[in-house]
Order: structure tokens, then C-alpha cells, then sequence
């Protein structure tokens, strides 16, 4: 789940990073206000989960307080990519000697996280990379053992900050790295970091993403920062096919039947069992096949569960047929889910041999299992197919229908 | 009774005893009985979620309940 600035910038505070004395309303005569209390030149910057708000002009300079709640009523009324602002920011207008970025990002493929820091901030860190590689530090850590110092210290001096800078932003650094572990973030951003004219630093902006099934252990922060259960934060909101997906999850208590995400593509996946979704959608890709959707099916669902997410996703315009595949499972069993599909194909009056492009879940059940997709004629693979061969011969089947 | 996938007969007089009811319903562990004072009712929007665990067979009397599965025929009883 995202935050917004003022909600990033108030966890930034929190772990002990200097920001500046921003202030939040949503009221343009509390703008006035707060930037009255400031004393001198503030920004006003619409809050908005989307980029793009300097562009759409969502951020404004003023000099006066009275400029401030000016700005601050038209921001407010501004939308941004489709979206109305949950507020304002009212910050200084820092008086900046440089801009520095710094960054704690989840690698998926090293499983651990990075830092990212470069001398070169208030601009997209990626830009930064392209046209100056040399300025950009990169350094993974451990997110199971304690943070050193030294690795912050590491990944700093690489871009040649040295001295008193190296000696500031250590401790920094240090903090972010903490906070994105002890808060579970996918992404802590401050960019840019400034360093003010009298040599301190300070957060000048921040961006914050945090693992969503990681909300509930963080129920009291986000109580502080006023964010609603319901409030889901998604990058976009949930499609109806996604939606009617989690009504398939939410009809009985037995198994997982979650995740459901709507792609565009023609081969419908009934995937799961720990990791093995992921797995399987990046192999399907492979294979050079086209996902109609992703899911997460497991835990040992009901054959009503098996059943409805099967319907969905066969239901789902432009699928030609679904994928059954799962890696070796121990927790759910295969008979189980075999019925599942199998009948949702029946209740819509398909063919189960012709709908199902490929059964692969081997483990608990799976004789069982075998037995019932022998009767209708599905073709199925035990453990000794592996789960890119399933994929491929998944997508071999919907090259051939196509 | 029959499902798609599962069948699930209690026989004769067994169907008709209300104690062997309530001990069929308090056993199955995906409700496919009901006890009523009249005996036994097959809950048939539940028969293809039968785990096969076998619970009702030790639960009545030695062939009381049969449970066969279509797809391959098996009849399992007691």
C-alpha cells in the first residue's frame, strides 16, 4: 500500500530523520495558517498517490500566507491523473545548497533489499543512473540480521561523498535502511534529501510503500496516520472480475481462493501453493503465453471455492481456455480441486477435455485426483512435468485453439 | 443421493433412526447430513464436497451408509 507525502514524511519523522516543518490541512484558510507559522516562502503540494503533480501544476510556490491559502484553494480543486487531492502540504521553500537521493527498495530477485544513494537528487533516480552510472551506490543488506553503520558508510562513499556529508548522512541512511525493515516497506524514498546552506540535511519529500499483508502488524501507526481498513491504496482500483474474485474467496472459510488480478490475455490460470503463482505466471510469460488473470488458490479449498474461481476465470471475456497448475502441494488436495475445476466447466456446459488446457498439481490426493480427470478426459501431469513444461504445454494448447 | 462426483445412500431403517441422524450430522465434517426428527436428509448442494474420511461409515451401523464415488465407481462401506 502507498502513502501519501504528508503520511511518508510524518514516518520519516518518526524514525528520527530531520524533515522540515511541514504542515497538512485540507483547508485553504488553515494553508494560510500554517504557512503564516512557517514564516517566509512555502510550497504547497497537492496530495495525490500520482505522479506527475509539478507537470499538472499540483505544486505551487508562495510568498506570503496570503499566496499560500491562494494556491492552496485552487490545488484543492485541482485533479491530478483522475485523482482529487486528499489535501495539501504546506512546506518551507528550504534554502538548498544540494539535492541528494537516497532509497530502500525490495530486490525480488536477490531477496533482500537494496539501498540506492546518489549525490544526484531531486530528479528521477533512474535518469540519474542512465546518464550518470558513476553517481549512483547500490548496496544489499540482510533484512534478518541488525543493520551496521558501515554499510550505510559503504554505499555513500561509493559516489565520492566524503567528510563532513559522509559523516551526516551515515545516520540517515542508517534510519531509512531500519525503518524500511522494522515497518515492512516494499520502497522508503527521500528525494530529495537536501542539504541546506548552513550544511545540514533535511527529507524534503518522501515516498512510501508498504507490503499490504504486512497492515496488520502495523495497525497502530496506521491508526496514526488516520488510514482507514478499507482504504486499500492500490496503485488502481480492483476491477469487477478482480472483485467478483474476492467474493469467490470470501464464500466460505476453507482454503485461499485470493489475489485474483485481471489481465488481457486469452489463457485463464487457476495457479497456486506457496510461491508456485508467481512461479507459474512468470513461466506461463516465458512460454510466450498471454495470462487472461493471476490468482492464489490453496490452503485446501472447498470444491464450491474450486468451483467459483474456476467459473470466473473460464467466464472471463477473451479466455479460450484455463490453466490447472499448481507446484507439489501438502496442504491441499489435489481431488479436491480436480472436482472443483471439473465442475465448473460442467455447471457452464463445457467441456472439461477441451476447457482445461492442462491439469499440474501433484501432491496429497493426487491418485485421487488423476482418477476424476481420467473420467473427463483432462490431460494432467504428476511431479515428473515440471511447472515450465506444464506452462509450455499450456500455451502449445492455446496456440493451437487460437 | 447423487452429486456430480460423490453418491451417499444411508440405508433402510438407519435413514429413519433420528439419534443415528444427529450422530451423522455432528460427525460429517462438510454437513451432508441433517438430523430431523423423522431421520436422516442428504444435504445435496454438499455431497461433491465429501472428503471421503469415512466418519459416517464408522459413525452407523456396518452398512447403514454407503458412499460411492461416480468417477470411478468405488463404493465404500462398512
Amino acid at each position: 500500500m502507498r502513502f501519501f507525502e504528508y503520511e511518508a514524511r510524518e514516518i520519516v519523522k518518526r524514525a528520527g530523520i530531520p524533515v522540515t516543518d511541514f504542515g497538512f490541512t485540507r483547508d485553504a484558510a488553515e494553508a494560510k495558517e500554517i504557512a503564516a507559522r512557517i514564516g517566509g516562502p512555502t510550497v504547497i503540494k497537492s496530495q495525490v498517490l500520482s505522479g506527475g503533480r509539478m507537470k499538472a501544476g499540483g505544486v505551487q510556490f508562495a510568498d506570503t500566507p496570503e499566496e499560500a491559502q491562494t494556491h492552496a484553494e485552487n490545488v484543492l480543486k485541482l485533479e491530478i491523473n483522475g485523482q482529487m487531492p486528499r489535501g495539501i502540504l504546506v512546506d518551507p521553500k528550504a534554502d538548498i545548497d544540494q539535492e541528494f537521493y537516497v532509497g530502500v527498495v525490495w530486490d525480488g530477485t536477490a531477496k533482500q533489499p537494496v539501498i540506492i544513494f546518489s549525490p544526484v537528487g531531486g530528479i528521477d533516480i533512474e535518469q540519474v543512473a542512465e546518464e550518470q552510472p558513476d553517481k549512483v551506490g547500490r548496496r544489499h543488506f540482510s533484512n534478518i540480521l541488525p543493520f551496521s553503520d558501515y554499510i550505510a558508510k559503504e554505499v555513500i562513499a561509493s559516489t565520492g561523498v566524503t567528510g563532513s556529508d559522509l559523516n551526516k548522512l551515515v545516520p540517515i541512511v542508517t534510519k531509512l535502511a531500519k525503518l524500511f525493515v522494522e515497518k515492512d516497506m516494499t520502497l522508503a524514498e527521500i528525494n530529495p534529501l537536501g542539504k541546506l546552506k548552513d550544511g545540514s540535511f533535511v527529507a524534503l519529500d518522501a515516498h512510501m510503500d508498504m507490503e499490504n499483508e504486512a497492515r496488520g502488524r502495523h495497525k497502530a501507526l496506521l491508526a496514526d496516520l488516520g488510514v482507514a481498513d478499507e482504504e486499500t491504496r492500490e496503485a488502481r482500483e480492483a476491477t469487477p472480475f478482480e472483485i467478483a474474485g474476492e467474493a469467490v474467496d470470501a464464500m466460505d472459510h476453507r482454503g485461499v481462493a485470493g489475489n485474483v488480478t485481471e489481465f488481457d490475455g486469452n489463457l485463464g490460470l487457476v495457479i497456486g501453493a506457496g510461491g508456485g503463482s508467481l512461479t507459474l505466471f512468470d513461466a506461463v510469460r516465458a512460454q510466450g503465453g498471454d495470462p487472461a488473470n493471476y490468482c492464489e488458490i490453496g490452503g485446501n479449498p472447498s470444491v464450491n471455492k474450486a468451483c467459483g474461481l474456476a467459473k470466473l476465470v473460464l467466464q472471463k471475456p477473451g479466455v479460450d481456455k484455463i490453466a490447472v497448475m499448481m507446484s507439489i502441494v501438502s496442504n491441499t488436495r489435489v481431488d479436491i480441486v480436480a472436482r472443483g475445476v471439473i465442475k465448473a466447466c460442467l455447471e457452464l456446459n463445457m467441456d472439461p477435455a477441451e476447457k482445461i488446457a492442462i491439469f499440474r498439481i501433484p501432491g496429497a490426493w493426487e491418485d485421487e485426483g488423476f482418477l476424476i480427470l481420467d473420467k473427463y478426459g483432462v490431460e494432467y501431469a504428476d511431479r515428473s512435468v515440471s511447472l515450465h513444461e506444464a506452462a509450455r504445454r499450456a500455451v502449445e494448447k492455446i496456440g493451437a485453439a487460437a | 443421493m447423487d452429486g456430480v462426483f460423490i453418491s451417499v445412500e444411508v440405508n433402510g431403517d438407519a435413514a429413519a433412526d433420528a439419534a443415528l441422524a444427529a450422530k451423522l450430522e455432528e460427525v460429517c465434517p462438510v454437513s451432508i447430513f441433517k438430523g430431523t426428527p423423522s431421520g436422516v436428509e442428504i444435504n445435496a448442494e454438499f455431497l461433491d464436497e465429501c472428503v471421503l474420511c469415512g466418519l459416517c461409515l464408522d459413525a452407523a451401523p456396518d452398512g447403514a451408509v454407503t458412499v460411492t464415488k461416480l468417477y470411478s465407481g468405488e463404493t465404500l462401506t462398512r
